[in-house]
């Protein structure tokens, strides 16, 4: 009878706990490595236009970018709604870009320096002069690597 | 003996630690950022005279789109589709004809002679132009040369352009070089 006597006020074993932060650690360790700092918010609305012979950005850390595309809505009253440049998180002008570049083109490194990307990422809505006008100015900064962002699909319609 | 040591509470490091998780599910993204890769030409001295470059005129294909995003490739309108077979054709020129880009025989390292098309495919656009239409070309043009390395790979190694290792890469990559050349920006609705 001894076997049955603790029956009905037996308590649960409580579980052990400590493995529990290493498997959410792990995912952390995943998210840190698989993922990149989102950047800073968007001022214009861009929808990428599309592309099939698209080729991934190398490196990301030496990639800087240069928005172009309406303003969103709650700028257009300020800024109206033509495409407009925006380099990091203000709208800018296509005079504003040498400084940019040059900004950037310093916090690289020495070597890194010439692998330096310029991602251009247009609305596919931008008519090409403002975009020739950037490529201008690039070219004169001698930012000669750029890249047109795309959306990669299997046929462009 | 020394006494066991009473076993720590850990229950919430699991929390501490989930309160990280978020942090990187929310600051981070994932996404991956993909596009068409180009080399501007650098910009020309100002103080030096500039010099035309003599292209022979076989050598070079213009690919004009204007305000209209209507496309004139080596003389002739066409569809964006089409854009791919022309650049084929200018840069392989299979028949050797006299009005299409001359081969140049030239050495290529671990690989041997080869007739390197000279070739230059030169994209002009108008102001006018959307950018839609721009990377559409842009797109057409480099899937023709994509094909063309393809082609080469797949004769040479036995093999896909993108399978190959480093060295045979930079081999093909010499024999069909990418030549596009982004022109100045000019009118192209003004001439003619």
């Amino acid at each position: 009878m001894a076997k049955f006597r603790n029956k009905g006020k037996r308590q649960l074993a409580s579980f052990s706990m400590s493995s529990t932060s290493d498997i959410i650690f792990m995912l952390i360790f995943f998210f840190m490595v698989s993922t990149t700092m989102r950047e800073g918010e968007k001022l214009v609305m861009v929808k990428l236009p599309e592309a099939t012979e698209t080729a991934k950005l190398e490196r990301k850390d030496l990639a800087s970018y240069i928005n172009i595309g309406t303003p969103v809505k709650d700028k257009q009253a300020e800024y109206g709604t033509d495409a407009r440049i925006q380099l990091n998180d203000s709208f800018r002008n296509v005079s504003d870009i040498r400084d940019f570049i040059a900004v950037e083109r310093e916090a690289m490194g020495e070597g890194d320096r010439p692998f330096m990307t310029t991602v251009i990422k247009a609305d596919e809505n931008v008519r090409m002069g403002i975009i020739s006008d950037v490529k201008q100015e690039l070219r004169r900064c001698s930012a000669l690597k750029i890249m047109y962002s795309a959306r990669t699909v299997d046929k462009v319609r | 003996m020394a006494k066991p040591l009473p076993a720590l509470n850990t229950t919430s490091t699991g929390d501490i630690a989930f309160l990280l998780l978020i942090f990187f599910l929310v600051a981070t993204t994932m996404d991956v950022d993909k596009g068409l890769d180009r080399r501007l030409p650098p910009m020309p001295d100002e103080n030096q005279k500039q010099q035309d470059i003599k292209v022979n005129r076989r050598n070079i294909v213009v690919v004009r789109i204007n305000a209209q995003d209507r496309i004139l490739a080596g003389g002739t309108p066409m569809d964006v589709t089409q854009v791919k077979d022309k650049i084929k054709e200018f840069i392989l020129n299979p028949a050797n004809s006299e009005s299409l880009p001359e081969k140049e025989m030239k050495e290529i390292e671990g690989f041997g002679q080869y007739a390197v098309s000279k070739g230059v495919v030169s994209l002009q656009n108008d102001r006018g132009t959307s950018y839609s239409a721009y990377l559409k070309v842009q797109n057409e043009i480099v899937k023709a040369f994509n094909e063309i390395r393809d082609d080469f790979a797949m004769s040479a190694f036995g093999s896909k352009y993108r399978d190959l290792d480093k060295d045979q890469q930079k081999i093909v990559r010499e024999a069909i070089p990418q030549s596009i050349s982004e022109a100045e920006p000019k009118d192209v609705s003004k001439k003619r």
